[in-house]
């Protein structure tokens, strides 16, 4: 490899630490290139040049000393990463790609965000996405159209397309996003990226503006496995901050990987119930294949069912769409959106900003979200919904007890051409049938490349594992890719 | 209104009264959030990211308010669930900045309680049927600027207690009493200061009216912003005639909110039933469930301090006092402990509680707020009063010139001995100067000597009245008796 912008994470962190390049020339490198680029994909809601080089100067400070007594490298520092915009970046405007925080300027860190300064990451600015991360293409920012790098007609998958489309361009080395139904491993899938989501409580919410609370989980994603594991590891961790978060200890994921993973004696769970009617030809053949590689590295390939997935969506749609009616309340006007001056009272006010500041697609959950908590249809929609997503928690622990690690297609099919399914939000919704019961059972569910479809667009292999045992899902993925070249095969950024 | 009140009077109608109690918690920091809780401070200067809900931001429990929650459930016999929930009441208003308040719903931390009061010397027992933590809102200000509403969010997010009753209460007056109780019973567990004026305590009233001997409840209306124990009994008087007035007129109670207007003495409609509010309750995602464990339970219990009704028992035994001193003297913690100091400084518990229940609480009442009593504006300390009830038990003054000294104790604030100094009050127990004193009484109302000596006893009386106002009331009594039966009798 010729270009510095197409390194992974963990190839430039050897460099770096080895000085053959610098932490300036890498991030000059991925700033020329989205230069270049940014104009085609939209990838970047701000770049923040000034800043990356004044962080990469840092890291070139810090990586000179190596080896000295005051040494505190990481395999982070000097690496250009890039964050969704829904991580409160202290002093970097954050608008999570809608109108109404426009003008937001936070005045902390997201504890993620805290973390990757401290380690040495060097920010080259927010992504675009779907406005409060409600969307499976980010068509629905209010901000700017994003496209798949691969063809350029088509979306790059959502929420989080941003963190998929910078990775998968080499904008950036690696980025983070959030998944609350899919929202990492979709456009993950979408762009030819790996990208993780954790177990909930795995990494600190707190500083991540909220979509759905008990569904929300920050993952990394990159151009491999280990470039995930790398910037996972850096992230995780019990947060005071958060009381979700999970005390338990963080392993070195990208140590423990090593250099020869093996998946000899994994039992890899199939489930019947992703592969049925409407998944696509391409899709299918590809993940078949995948998980026919991974047997033929020494996995053993066992049947499980997981019999209440049909229930996932609409169960999703109800615990989501509740959470966020509540969330997004505190966008009210009288602190966030605009006011014209001219407003009659409060509910005039609410109603001015709330109506101007919300895109479509957030009005409508918020409007399904309330309704389905209202009195007299708490118990029929929320209630119900709970407890179904206990029986769908439930389906994972029962099938768990047969395997190790569930292999699965990301999506049903790959990417969509833009506007394809702006106007039928229940088919928008579609797109995240195989990876929304991964949020409801808040288990750690990955997306690695497995193969192109006939139109030449990526296909992404879903791993889904036990409960914080992330290193198995990593591991795995990482074996897988070291036995094939699909993880570098780069998009060409044609229309 | 008049047929109606003596319609009630007459003891047609019963009515029926659960009171909501909200209690702000006197714990430093704020329930989730790490911001100072204390009252007082410039406008939004107790905020933060989290209690500002900037977006983000998430809720970290302050197990303090959950110890201080716990006191209260022990205090009053609850039973404390293990598992309870938090959960997000939502509304809009400014002045909730989440647009939701954290609170607990379907499983609160504790039920089931019960308060014990005593009201006219009868003792009434109220159960409970809920007590739960919550957030506080912050405060809008409506009148500080021409075209624009102000808010003020140091209070929200402070942690309060909400306590539920059942509806047991008869009458304002019950209502009162029982508030009373409950303030007593935060300020003796240390958990608030209970200052109504300060809104740190505040209740909503429901209010219905039943045919007596009715088993079912009529409709009620909830009364809201009472922040006064005048106010409690203002506004459910008000209340019970304005029910009783439209049931006896054949009307019917629309269940609705009303506001208590203090200036105006009426209640105004807020909400009816329909207009209320559907607040959307659902468990809050951003905190783990409460459990609250027998050792926490445990720990609570041992740093429990000693209760009302334990104290006034103690009061019984340990000083002899009769059941109804303790009582008064109980009734509040700053009361009792004053009492137990002035005992410290002076072992005559039965003088010092007569002197209390008598001079010092009228003092107390006059100085205090409406309806307070406040120890701390006295202008003299218990050891004062100590000081002045052992001035009397060694017999350096009488106790009616221990009266004497009290109003100028009051005046002054200034030691008792030194008054007694200062003013040459102190008692003549020369035999022989009473004796000259007695002698010139006697020597002066020959006439009255001559109609005792016939037989008119009650004149013994007048002839002690006129040595001690010789005296200028310092003659020792006793020996006055004894010296003038002598000199009458002899
Ligand atoms: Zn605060």
């Amino acid at each position: 490899m010729s270009r510095l912008d197409e390194l992974s994470i963990e190839e430039a962190s050897r460099r770096l630490a080895s000085r053959e390049i610098s932490s300036r020339e890498l991030t000059e490198a991925c700033l020329a290139r989205i230069e270049v680029t940014e104009p085609k994909v939209g990838s970047f809601l701000e770049v923040t040049a000034q800043l990356a080089r004044q962080q990469a100067d840092d890291a070139d400070r810090r990586l000179a000393a190596t080896g000295t007594r005051t040494s505190d490298t990481t395999a982070l520092t000097g690496i250009p990463i890039a964050l969704k915009d829904i991580f409160l970046t202290k002093d970097v405007r954050t608008t999570c790609a809608s109108r109404i925080l426009e003008n937001f300027i936070p005045t902390f860190d997201a504890t993620v965000v805290a973390r990757l300064r401290r380690a040495g990451a060097v920010l080259l600015g927010k992504l675009n996405m779907d406005e409060f991360a409600m969307g499976s293409s980010c068509e629905n920012s209010a901000m700017q159209l994003t496209r798949n790098p691969w063809k350029l007609d088509r979306v790059p998958g959502g929420s989080s397309g941003g963190s998929a489309t910078c990775v998968a361009a080499h904008q950036a080395l690696g980025s983070f996003g959030t998944d609350t139904g899919g929202s990492i491993r979709l456009p993950a899938a979408f762009c030819g990226v790996a990208g993780i989501k954790p177990t909930y409580g795995r990494v600190s919410r707190y500083g991540v503006i909220a979509f759905a609370s008990s569904l929300d989980q920050v993952g990394p994603m990159a151009s491999t496995t280990r470039g995930a594991a790398l910037l996972l590891q850096t992230v995780a961790g019990k947060d005071p901050l958060d009381s979700t978060s999970i005390d338990a200890p963080v392993p070195d994921y990208a140590g423990a990987i090593g250099t020869a993973p093996t998946v000899k004696g994994l039992r890899i769970g199939i489930p019947r119930e992703y592969f049925v009617e409407g998944l696509d030809a391409d899709v299918e053949a590809a993940v078949r294949a995948a998980i026919g590689k991974l047997q033929d590295l020494g996995a053993t390939i066992v049947e499980v069912t997981l019999p209440h997935t049909e229930y996932a969506v609409a169960t999703y749609y109800i615990v989501a769409t509740a959470e966020a009616s509540s969330n997004l309340g505190r966008y009210d006007g009288v602190r966030y959106g605009r006011r014209r001056g001219e407003e009659q009272g409060l509910r005039d006010m609410y109603g001015e900003s709330r109506e101007q500041g919300f895109g479509a697609e957030v009005k409508r959950r918020i409007m399904l979200g309330t309704y389905v908590l209202s009195a007299g249809y708490y118990d029929a929609y929320y209630s119900k919904a709970m407890r179904v997503r206990t029986l769908i928690r439930r389906d994972f622990e029962q099938a768990f007890e047969r395997c190790d690690v569930i292999a699965t297609p990301t999506a049903p099919a790959t990417a969509f051409e833009i506007g394809s399914r702006t106007d039928d939000p229940l088919k928008m919704y579609l797109s995240d049938i195989l990876t929304i019961s991964v949020n409801l059972a808040g288990l750690p569910g990955m997306s690695i490349p497995c193969g192109l479809d006939s139109a030449g667009l990526p296909i992404g292999l879903q791993l889904i594992g036990k409960p914080l045992d992330e290193l198995t899902l990593l591991r795995t993925a990482a074996a897988y890719e070291d036995s094939c070249h699909w993880h570098r095969v780069s998009a060409e950024l044609k229309p | 209104m008049s047929a109606a009140r003596s319609y009630y009077q007459e003891g047609g109608f019963e009515t029926v009264i659960g009171l909501e109690v909200h209690c702000q918690l006197a714990t430093a920091s704020k329930l989730f959030c790490g911001c100072s809780a204390a009252f007082g401070a410039g406008a939004n200067e107790h905020t933060c990211p989290v209690c500002l809900a900037m977006p983000g931001v998430l809720p970290v429990l302050n197990r303090c308010a959950v110890d201080y929650a716990i006191r209260a459930a022990l205090a009053t016999d609850s039973t404390i669930n293990t598992n309870s929930r938090w959960a997000r009441k939502n509304y809009f208003y400014p002045d909730l900045p989440k647009a939701y308040q954290i609170t607990q719903y379907e499983q609160p931390y504790c039920e089931h309680g019960r308060v014990t009061f005593d009201l006219d010397g009868t003792e009434h027992t109220v159960r409970l049927t809920r007590i739960h933590m919550e957030e506080d809102a912050g405060k809008s200000v409506h009148d500080a600027h021409a075209s624009w509403s102000l808010v003020d969010l140091n209070r929200a997010g402070v942690p309060l207690l909400e306590i539920v009753s059942e509806p047991e209460l008869r009458s304002g007056a019950e209502a009162s009493a029982y508030m009373r109780k409950m303030r007593s019973l935060v300020r003796y567990l240390g958990i608030s200061d209970g200052n109504m004026n300060e809104g740190s305590m505040r209740c909503d009233a429901n209010v219905s009216l039943r045919k007596r001997g009715a088993t079912t409840l009529g409709t009620r209306a909830e009364i809201k912003n009472l922040n006064s124990f005048r106010s409690i009994e203002r506004a459910i008087a008000y209340e019970i005639e304005r029910q009783a007035e439209i049931l006896l007129g054949g009307g019917a109670i629309v269940q609705e909110t009303r506001l208590w207007d203090a200036d105006r003495g009426v209640t105004r409609s807020m909400r009816s039933k329909e207009e209320a509010h559907d607040y959307r309750y659902f468990p809050e995602p951003d905190l783990l469930p409460l459990v609250i464990d027998d050792a926490w339970i445990e720990r609570a219990r041992s740093e429990l301090p000693e209760l009302p009704d334990a104290r006034r028992g103690r009061f019984v035994t340990s000083y002899g006092l009769s059941g109804y001193d303790s009582g008064v003297l109980t009734a509040s913690k700053e009361l009792a402990d004053w009492f137990e100091a002035a005992v410290a400084a002076h072992d005559n518990p039965k003088a010092l509680a007569n002197w209390i229940t008598s001079e010092v609480l009228r003092i107390a009442n006059e100085s205090g707020a409406e309806g307070e009593t406040d120890f701390s504006q006295l202008p003299f300390a218990p050891e004062h009063l100590a000081a002045l009830v052992r001035l009397i038990d060694d017999g350096t003054i009488s106790g009616k010139i221990a009266k004497t000294v009290f109003s100028k104790m009051v005046e002054s604030g200034d030691d008792p001995a030194a008054i007694v100094a200062r003013e040459g009050l102190v008692q003549v127990t020369d035999e022989g100067a009473i004796t000259a004193i007695v002698d010139s009484v006697v020597a002066a109302n020959t006439a009255k000597v001559a109609e005792y000596k016939s037989g008119k006893d009650k004149l013994f009386g007048f002839f002690v009245g006129q040595v001690m106002k010789e005296s200028q009331g310092k003659a020792n009594p006793a020996s006055v008796n004894r010296l003038l039966k002598e000199r009458l009798d002899g």
